[in-house]
């Protein structure tokens, strides 16, 4: 077994016995999609107003899970047990990111389908829309886990980390709203510009990735 | 009549972002001077901190002299 | 013999500043034409934008430094880095000031969420302000200054992504841009690129008067503990 697929079973593992995150990120979700449906007093959304009802309510869900994966690990000295570690600090950066990409995707699992209930006509456009939020979770993961390193060895972890991923989010943000704009519209999904957005979210991921991958050796070099 | 008022209000905030620029750079020099008499007071005390005996006296009389020496020059420099 | 040729080059920058600044701010009151669409207002172009390329360039210099900081690990790099990211920041705020101005002469509104440039940069600057708070969060020295260098990375890295995201993200009607500097004509170019390089060297002389004014600070503190040491 290698490193990599041994730290990610066990935060994976942790996760799934322990069930802490995912059934409170599952209901954020749920309870955002109540408090829009009754703040718009809509219950039909199509085009822009679902692609910016759901995305923001993700991308919250999404930091409260990076709060969860890094924060409490960190209070729990686990981090500190990995870093002692001989494991190449890349290997480290690749299983953290790879498991928030499981928790996001497991988020999207549930929230996606309820929100496609509360609010749509029609399903046609979730499954080009599953691509784009794939994409957008990788892109998420990069950043979110640079950021909450770097958070969670600071003094001000719970307000930092959040502080400065949402203006790093934005372009993120940007592309899947985009997308989901096109996807999620009212007579079916129209594929305009759905290759410039997808295309703006494989940059996104691959520039941040790399960025990831290059620095992530210098924030646990203790 | 329009294009004469607007000629005003367009040359106000020209001038006002002109302004506004100006003064964000003399905002800084103002910090940057308070700095520098910072600094200048911090060297003033290390000067001083410098120029006091700095190895230690165990005969408390040499150190008395050593004393009175000082007083004397601060007196001759406020008689000149 | 170092000190002494660095406070030489401060002077050759300060008085190119004044010198290059003056000239492009003449040249753009006197020499260029009066903009047909937009009338006198269009004069701010030449402060808002050279700032704004200024400001975005710094940031991408303070990226340069970081990189150089986390390869050698020298703590002047990290000085550099964050001076370069301090000044682009006040600059930035110059940027907003005047962005919001010229929207306010122009449309009769202080913001224009459609105008790309200036929604990008306002994002880009919300950035670069949480570079404080990171630092001041993170008490241990060395590990504050690599702290800062990945954010600093990460964040340059961030700036051409974030406006290609936000030029994209326009509807397919035309936006409101302030103008664009591809299509200018040669009278008005001239004069904005001396702006420009005034600009460049206005930050160039602002960031080595700081980091000469921290080196001078960081000395007088060796200079106090070894005295307080011997005392």
């Amino acid at each position: 077994m290698t490193a990599y697929s041994a730290l990610l079973r066990k935060d994976l593992r942790v996760e799934l016995r322990t069930l802490r995150s995912l059934p409170a990120m599952a209901l954020f979700a749920i309870t955002a999609f109540v408090i829009f449906r009754f703040g718009l007093d809509r219950e039909r959304l199509s085009g822009e107003l679902a692609a910016g009802v759901l995305i923001p309510t993700l991308l919250f869900a999404a930091l409260l899970a990076i709060n969860r994966l890094f924060v409490a690990e960190r209070e729990e000295g686990g981090f500190d047990l990995i870093r002692l570690a001989p494991v190449d600090r890349t290997v480290l950066f690749a299983a953290k990111a790879s498991a928030l990409v499981v928790y996001l995707v497991v988020l999207e699992l549930v929230a996606v389908p309820i929100f496609a209930l509360f609010f749509l006509d029609s399903a046609s456009g979730l499954l080009p829309l599953a691509l784009v939020l794939l994409l957008a979770n990788v892109g998420l993961a990069a950043t979110g886990t640079v950021i909450s390193t770097i958070a969670t060895m600071s003094s001000a972890r719970d307000l930092l980390a959040p502080l400065i991923l949402l203006p790093l989010l934005v372009p993120l943000v940007v592309a899947a709203a985009g997308a989901g704009e096109h996807l999620l519209a009212e007579g079916g999904p129209d594929y305009g510009r759905f290759g410039t957005w997808l295309g703006l979210l494989g940059l996104y991921d691959l520039i941040f990735l790399l960025v990831g991958y290059a620095t992530f050796d210098f924030l646990l070099d203790d | 009549m329009i294009p004469l008022l607007a000629l005003e209000s367009a040359e106000r905030y020209v001038a006002g972002a002109y302004l506004v620029f100006l003064l964000l750079l003399l905002i800084y020099v103002a910090i940057m001077a308070a700095k520098l008499s910072r600094i200048q007071r911090e060297l003033g005390s290390l000067a001083e901190l410098a120029e006091r005996p700095t190895a230690p006296r165990s005969d408390h009389d040499v150190g008395q002299i050593h004393e009175r020496e000082h007083e004397i020059e601060t007196v001759r420099q406020g008689e000149r | 013999m170092a000190d002494a040729l660095k406070s030489i080059t401060l002077r050759r920058l300060a008085v190119g500043t004044v010198v290059v600044l003056g000239a492009g701010y003449v040249l753009a009151f006197f020499a260029a034409p009066e903009d047909a669409d937009q009338g006198f207002i269009q004069k701010i172009f030449y402060l808002h934008v050279p700032l704004a390329t200024v400001a975005l360039c710094g940031w991408i210099v303070a990226a340069i430094h970081a990189i150089r900081h986390l390869r050698t690990g020298d703590p002047k790099h990290d000085a550099r880095s964050y001076v370069s990211i301090h000044i682009s920041v006040i600059f930035g705020l110059a940027v907003l000031l005047t962005g919001a101005i010229w929207a306010k002469g122009s449309w009769g509104v202080w913001w224009e969420w459609k105008e790309p440039t200036l929604v990008s940069f306002l994002i880009v600057f919300l950035l670069y302000a949480t570079y404080y708070p990171l630092r001041y969060a993170i008490e241990d020295r060395d590990r504050q200054a690599r702290y800062a260098s990945v954010f600093a990375i990460t964040a340059g890295a961030f700036v051409p992504l974030n406006f290609l995201a936000v030029r994209l993200a326009e509807p397919l009607i035309h936006p409101r841009t302030f103008s664009s500097t591809g299509g200018l004509p040669d009278s008005m170019l001239w004069p904005f690129l001396v702006c420009m390089a005034g600009m460049a060297l206005l930050w160039a002389t602002l960031v080595w008067f700081e980091l000469d004014s921290k080196a001078a600070s960081g000395n007088l503190k060796r200079i106090r503990r070894a005295l307080e040491a011997t005392a």
